[in-house]
């Protein structure tokens, strides 16, 4: 897959949750999907699996890949994820599945050779009670798995805080901090984008109209020529998007070109920190 | 009566035979939910709190089946000319309860209805006045934030209760940008549209006749603070509460009536832990799901459903002060 990822997963039909996420009714109505059998996701997720990869094998690990989320989510619209990849040079791409998600293909990252894998942290919405799958491929092309299973709902159709309007204030604007350098070290980054990443299920009722969806659709981050990695995302991203990283500094300048599905487009660029002995 | 004078002599309690007849007045309630209805009706009184006062103390809870999301301070002056509803209820059934005891109080029409805020414990109440035709007023940016918000309220909360004791989405008819007064008679109700704090479209009002302050959701008193709009906003908008001089204050959540200094305070000392505390682990890379485990712990044994709520609200606060 290289341009962007693959929607058809779309048509799985999944029902939509439309349960609250903010105020005192937080965690208060059962979600839909939270009483589906071990059997019943299984075989959700071979579908969806499907769809994405084929039918390349794919085997469950824990060592290559694991994912640390809160087993109930305190804010379905922003959980925070972590991807734990030890193998340095063995990980070709990450992808993270949140199978009942209305779009279950949340994020694939595929890394260059500027990246250091080890730890990827993300936000994402999660609008049921659902499983969590990571498949990493490795440079010999085989597919691996780690599972979580996250209680949230309401996440993608949870609207924001503000008007659309407030909510697309800055969009594009980009921030980097670097963690302290340590020479011959890979260096710790977090890269935040102001993007509403609207979900396309977010509804304004005056209009009786749900916002369309606007969401990151790419980002490239790399250190002077050499790749970090290239993002593809899709709806199940927080808005404003925070990524936190590593890469192997060689001194040269870290760019960012982030671009969303309506031909949005933009480019920052950031000076690390040398590193100090 | 001044305005600090709590009658407590003078609460009436809903008595144990009523419960039928109120039960009944939830709204198209089926038979089978009548004792647990009954129960929840029980327990509230209307304490007169001022001079034509009436204020009901919402519970200490998150919203249930059993207590038809009764749990903010809900209440309704009476003035000369009508009657003011401070806060609707938490859905049709509670609003309708609200609607009932001002009808064993007073005669008079029931002219105008506040929305103080978006969050469903105190905007669906609202559906039980509609009948009455009065005023519904809200802050400027209300109609806005019930947009986004309401039918997606609406649908969570009818989950739990059932569509009919849910109720619909009511929209201000007069909406406030930055302050308003209405008249009763003898008696005028000065409104004030506060920047974004505990929500986008908090409002607050005072009372001429008893000098007291309702701040809604702005002032929290033993119940946990819940953050949804901006907690630099909120802890500006304190500030201008205190400045508005008044001694008592009916909060939106706790007792009926507090004295304004000493509960602004616990406010914002809560507000201001959860400020440094995430303003600190940003500056030290704590990730946000460690934060969320960390921040304004030492405010745990002040409030109430500390661990339902602080957790979130360090991810609401993170997400605005990592952006300074």
């Amino acid at each position: 897959m290289t341009s962007r990822i693959n929607r058809t997963v779309l048509a799985l039909g999944l029902a939509l949750a439309a349960t609250a996420v903010t105020g005192p009714l937080a965690g208060a109505a059962r979600a839909a999907g939270a009483s589906d059998t071990d059997q019943e996701r299984a075989a959700r997720w071979h579908e969806i699996a499907t769809s994405i990869f084929g039918d390349r094998a794919i085997t469950p690990t824990d060592s290559l890949v694991k994912i640390d989320a809160p087993v109930r989510a305190l804010d379905a619209a922003l959980v925070p994820i972590t991807l734990t990849m030890p193998k340095d040079g063995q990980i070709k791409a990450v992808s993270l599945i949140i199978d009942d998600n209305p779009a279950p293909y949340a994020a694939r990252f595929a890394f260059g050779p500027a990246a250091d894998p080890a730890e990827l942290k993300l936000r994402v919405r999660v609008n049921n009670y659902t499983d969590m799958h990571a498949v990493v491929e490795t440079q010999d092309g085989k597919l691996y798995e780690a599972k979580q299973f996250v209680k949230a709902s309401g996440g993608c159709s949870a609207p924001m805080g503000m008007s659309d309007e407030e909510a697309m204030k800055g969009m594009g604007d980009m921030r980097m901090k670097f963690a302290d350098a340590q020479p011959g070290q890979p260096v710790e980054a977090t890269l935040m984008v102001r993007h509403p990443n609207f979900s396309g299920m977010q509804m304004n009722q005056v209009t009786r109209d749900f916002t369309p969806a606007r969401y990151i659709d790419k980002i490239v981050v790399s250190a002077g020529d050499q790749t970090v990695f290239t993002l593809t995302g899709d709806i199940s991203i927080s808005s404003n998007p925070v990524i936190n990283f590593a890469f192997k500094p060689d001194g040269k300048p870290i760019q960012v070109a982030a671009s969303d599905n309506q031909g949005g487009h933009w480019q920052h660029s950031f000076t690390p920190p040398s590193p100090t002995n | 009566m001044t305005a600090s004078a709590v009658q407590p002599w003078k609460s009436v309690v809903a008595g144990r035979r009523t419960v039928s007849r109120r039960g009944a007045l939830f709204g198209g309630l089926c038979l089978c939910c009548l004792p647990t209805l009954g129960r929840a009706a029980e327990s509230f009184t209307m304490a007169e709190v001022g001079p034509g006062i009436f204020m009901r103390k919402g519970l200490i809870a998150d919203a249930t089946a059993e207590n038809a999301d009764a749990i903010a301070n809900i209440g309704f002056v009476i003035g000369r000319d009508g009657v003011l509803v401070t806060e609707s209820g938490g859905s049709l059934a509670d609003g309708q309860w609200l609607r009932a005891e001002i009808a064993k109080r007073t005669p008079k029409p029931i002219t105008h209805v506040v929305l103080t805020h978006v969050h469903p414990d105190h905007v669906f109440g609202a559906g039980a006045f509609v009948q009455d035709k009065p005023v519904f007023i809200g802050h400027a940016k209300l109609t806005e934030a019930l947009s986004a918000r309401g039918e997606f309220y609406r649908k969570r909360l009818s989950d739990l209760l059932g569509e009919d004791r849910t109720g619909p989405v009511v929209y201000p008819t007069m909406t406030v940008a930055d302050t308003a007064e209405i008249d009763l008679g003898d008696r005028r109700l000065t409104f004030t549209a506060h920047g974004p704090a505990h929500t986008t479209s908090d409002l607050s009002m005072i009372d001429s006749g008893s000098g007291l302050l309702f701040p809604a959701d702005l002032l929290f008193v033993n119940r946990i603070p819940s953050l949804d709009g901006s907690l630099k906003g909120w802890l500006k908008e304190a500030e201008r509460l205190k400045a508005m001089g008044p001694a008592r204050a009916v909060p939106g959540h706790g007792p009926v009536t507090v004295d304004l200094a000493p509960a602004l305070a616990d406010l914002t000392g809560y507000l201001t832990a959860l400020r440094d505390g995430t303003r600190a682990a940003i500056a030290k890379d704590v990730s946000i799901e460690k934060a969320v485990d960390s921040v304004a712990k030492g405010q745990r044994d002040k409030w109430a459903l500390f661990d339902t709520y602080n957790g979130r609200n360090v991810t609401v606060a993170y997400q605005e002060l990592e952006w300074d």
